[in-house]
């Protein structure tokens, strides 16, 4: 129990440091989000004055930060100026959609690179894991931005993916099982970038972690004991491989909403990606604020769950040695 | 009465990968009676792990058996198919690896690795295995079993592992087992338990046994015929109170009497005096000569010695040695 | 004549520590003294668990023990900081256990024994290459071996070596814990020899930790029996070992083969 509330409090510190820290860069940078509107000669500088006093900017830092902290309890996250509404339904709904992208992604990636790392580390040194090595080599030295346009040339040719987005043009007047296609047939390339790229530093991971466990002792004790290989494999040397996978995983994932960016963006997926790249430019603070401070609650949530999991998966942290 | 294993001129050699080989056994020929306890003795260099690996062929991959025939329960070893294998193993002979510590697996629960060994092997409804790993502890452990059997391996002791190890050799009942320095990281109390426990083993069950040490004290009383093994060959055979009390090999004669001396005979006199020593290194496998393996540091060598290997020579009673002083 | 080193009331406690923090407090010394003088050797016997290790790793300063003195030379080491202790550390060294993982296996014979001299930075690099060359033929390494890799050593080459990387400095008193038993018999008799002729020649006192009675015996002036981190009988070897008084001594020579002695209640500890 000690130790829970003593993350829970961590957490929460880092919560509150990022935020301030978002905060002050982003005021810190020159400007503000009308600035567009002061270079346009049609508007009387009085107006731009009066709407940013509206939004309270022409107010001290840290006043401004007490009432955004005070619109966070309330969920609102602060205030969008580009879509005029609450930043919190905002984000919620741009996060969803990421969400499924990259959780499904993660979950693709993992359970790929978990049999392939396996097998790699079975055949060590041979042929079968030379061309593993290979090809995930070459993947990794493909740039994602390369990727990503690669198969949209490769949509846009062939016509059997859209080109883009999240839905089809009259999506809402599809049925259930079309709908899901539609949404599918969307997702594939988006998923299939991202797997791709996730997944040769996971295999090599995991191809690591099992290679040290494999001519460990219990191992070739478990096979004198006439247990078969596939058993030895999966029940014996995978977990007492996983230690470093668990922190592995716990790193995606906190990427669950931070890594999609550039593939949202270039396949004009509606996720947080390109919302924030957008209140980035334009300056629209709370909506920046309240998208880092997603994000880092999701990788400090990812490094709690993996720690959480390694306390269970491990007996040797569990427990002490000294047996009750 | 027909042995439960034999082993007829077995060769068994490593090859690096930069492509040098050692030979690791050269013409070992032994055999083992149901029941009976064989006493490996062996130092470092003399291959006895290697021995017992190629017992159940799990060497490693740049290990490999040149010549020879394994004949367990009549069926060849050498020739079995890996499923074969897979069923032998564990289930009619089992083996006790070294270091009790790095031989479990550090986070399953004792019980369930146990479990395993029986699940391996036919042993499929769980009510039955569970009753039988209680059953198996029960022997081993007689008091705590239920502790022993939901603690992991990092809560034991140095002896509880070891028993553990015991307990998934002997689950699932097999004829033999072989023991590979079982006490090597043991103190002397808990090293005189083990021992019992495998005595008991061969008196409750029928057990044969091959107890592989580097230390012959730890052979007398307890195993029927003593091995000894020098740089892969057998230099000498037979019953463990001939092989120990008037040793015929001159390794075994210099091995015996380089121990320090034993406590009745501890007196001030003999105190902090040389031990008589065995001159030089232990045997290098990668170094392949001709004669005798023992030569270069035997005091009773002679010209024939450096020429050719000796031959096993039978002596009364079944105590075979491989030297030229006694022909071959 | 004055001992070299002289433990008064050692107590060493550990408190265990979960990821909850369980709090559970071992102690692993239990008011330990003894006394050894200079040129001779004390062994130290004990099942596993009596605190044999804890007891060599605070002589050696390795840990600081909970409360009791250490006298040394004069000086009470358990008291001193860790720039005092700094002077203090060449006179007595360690031997450990298993020399596979006490020495580096990429260093050379020779870099194992010259980083010592390095790390005191007294002498110049060709100075430190000769002493250390000298030493390792005292132990019994010919030259050409010390430009080879550790790995490549045997065992009882090994602990050769780590004696040599003891002996460096030249030390005063040499602990040496557990240091023959992972070694196989023959090669524990030409080491212990090793250690006597080295004891003799270069004037060490010896504590000789082991769980093996008969080389204690044979090693040692005197026998110190260890049970619950307390010494519970001390004396000439012919007498613990003949006629024990202590239960735990009786248990470790009866499980001791070629003794005489049985234990008054089997498995009693």
């Amino acid at each position: 129990m000690r130790f829970l509330s003593r993350r829970l409090i961590h957490a929460a510190l880092v919560l509150f440091g990022v935020s301030i820290l978002t905060f002050l860069f982003t005021s810190l940078a020159p400007g503000d989000y009308f600035d567009e509107m002061r270079l346009n000669p049609q508007i009387a500088p009085e107006t731009v004055a009066a709407l940013r006093a509206q939004y309270q900017l022409d107010r001290p830092l840290p006043v401004r930060y007490a009432r955004w902290l005070n619109s966070v309890v309330h969920g609102d996250l602060g205030y969008s100026f580009s879509y005029n509404s609450p930043v919190g339904p905002l984000l919620w709904v741009r996060a969803r959609n990421t969400l499924l992208l990259t959780v499904t992604a993660t979950l693709l990636s993992w359970g790929l690179a978990l049999p392939l790392g396996v097998w790699s580390a079975e055949h060590l040194g041979g042929f079968r894991d030379s061309l593993i090595s290979w090809m995930m080599a070459g993947l990794m030295a493909v740039p994602d931005l390369a990727l990503a346009l690669g198969l949209l040339l490769f949509a846009a040719r062939s016509g059997w993916f859209p080109t883009g987005g999240l839905a089809s043009l009259g999506f809402e007047s599809l049925s259930p099982m079309n709908e899901l296609r539609d949404l599918t047939l969307h997702m594939v390339l988006p998923v299939v970038v991202l797997v791709l790229t996730a997944l040769p530093l996971l295999v090599r991971h995991v191809r690591a972690a099992m290679a040290g466990v494999l001519d460990a002792p219990f191992l070739r004790a478990a096979q004198g004991h006439g247990i078969p290989r596939r058993r030895l494999l999966y029940r014996y040397a995978l977990p007492a491989a996983a230690n470093p996978l668990i922190s592995l995983f716990g790193f995606s994932i906190g990427a669950l909403l931070s890594g999609s960016l550039l593939v949202e963006v270039v396949m004009s997926w509606p996720g947080i990606g390109p919302l924030l790249v957008e209140a980035i430019l334009s300056r629209d603070l709370y909506v920046v604020v309240g998208g880092v401070l997603l994000s880092t609650l999701f990788l400090v949530v990812g490094n709690f769950v993996a720690d959480l999991f390694l306390y269970w998966a491990d007996p040797r942290i569990r427990v002490g040695p000294v047996a009750k | 009465m027909a042995s439960i294993l034999e082993v007829r001129n077995l060769h068994v050699a490593y090859c690096s990968r930069t492509g040098v080989a050692s030979s690791a056994i050269v013409d070992v020929s032994f055999s083992v009676r149901p029941g009976e306890i064989l006493g490996v003795l062996g130092e470092s260099g003399s291959g006895k792990s290697t021995l017992a690996a190629s017992l159940l062929r799990l060497l490693p991959a740049s290990g490999n058996i040149q010549q020879g025939s394994i004949l367990f329960e009549g069926r060849d070893v050498l020739q079995a198919e890996p499923r074969e294998l897979e069923s032998i193993r564990g289930r009619r002979i089992a083996l006790i690896d070294q270091e009790p510590s790095a031989a479990l697996h550090p986070t399953m629960r004792v019980g369930d690795q146990i479990g395993e060994v029986l699940a391996a092997h036919e042993y499929l409804d769980k009510k039955v295995r569970r009753d039988r790993v209680r059953q198996i502890l029960e022997t081993l452990f007689p008091a705590e079993t239920e502790r022993i059997s939901s603690s992991y391996p990092h809560q034991l002791s140095g002896g509880q592992r070891q028993r553990v190890l015991i307990a998934q050799a002997i689950a699932c009942g097999p004829s033999m087992v072989v023991a590979d320095e079982p006490t090597a990281s043991l103190d002397p109390t808990t090293q005189r338990e083990i021992l019992s426990v495998f005595q008991s083993l061969r008196q409750k069950f029928g057990l044969a046994i091959i107890l592989i040490t580097h230390n012959p004290s730890l052979l007398a009383g307890l195993a029927d015929r003593v091995l000894v093994l020098y740089a892969g060959s057998v230099a000498e055979i037979g019953p463990t109170d001939s092989v120990l009390s008037s040793p015929l090999h001159p390794y075994t004669r210099a091995l015996l009497r380089c121990l320090p001396p034993p406590l009745c005979g501890a007196d001030e006199a003999n105190r902090k005096a040389k031990l008589p020593v065995i001159a030089g290194d232990s045997p290098n496998p990668a170094l392949l000569f001709p004669g005798c393996r023992f030569e270069p540091r035997c005091t009773d060598r002679f010209e024939t010695c450096r020429k050719r290997e000796p031959a096993a020579v039978s002596l009364s009673e079944g105590h075979t040695v491989s030297c030229f002083k006694f022909g071959g | 004549m004055q001992p070299l080193i002289q433990v008064e009331y050692l107590v060493k406690r550990y408190s265990g520590r979960g990821v909850l923090g369980s709090g559970e407090v071992v102690s692993a010394l239990n008011e330990v003294s003894f006394s050894v003088a200079p040129g001779k050797t004390l062994a130290l016997v004990g099942a596993s668990g009596s605190g044999k290790s804890t007891l060599a790793l605070c002589l050696a300063c390795l840990e600081r023990p909970t409360s009791g003195r250490i006298w040394f030379e004069g000086r009470d080491i358990a008291a001193l900081d860790e720039k005092q202790l700094r002077a203090v550390r060449p006179q007595i060294q360690l031997v450990f256990q298993d020399p596979a993982s006490s020495l580096n296996p990429q260093f050379t014979a020779l870099e194992i024994v010259t980083e010592p001299l390095l790390v005191q930075r007294k002498w110049g690099t060709r100075e430190m290459h000769e002493r250390a060359l000298a030493l390792l033929e005292r132990i019994g390494l010919s030259r050409d071996m010390a430009s080879r890799r550790t790995g490549e050593f045997s065992g009882g080459q090994r602990q050769r070596l780590a004696i040599a990387r003891a002996l460096s400095l030249a030390p005063k008193l040499l602990i040496l814990d557990e240091a023959l038993s992972s070694l196989d018999c023959s090669v524990q008799a030409q080491i212990a020899n090793l250690l006597l002729e080295l004891q003799s020649s270069l004037a060490l006192t010896y504590l000789f930790i082991t769980h093996d009675l008969a080389m204690a015996a044979h090693l040692g002036d005197e026998i110190a029996v260890m049970n619950r981190g307390r010494i519970v009988e001390q004396g000439v070897p012919e007498k613990v070992l003949r006629a024990p008084s202590h239960e735990a001594t009786r248990c470790l020579a009866a499980a001791t083969p070629g003794s005489i002695v049985t234990p008054r209640m089997p498995g009693a500890l």
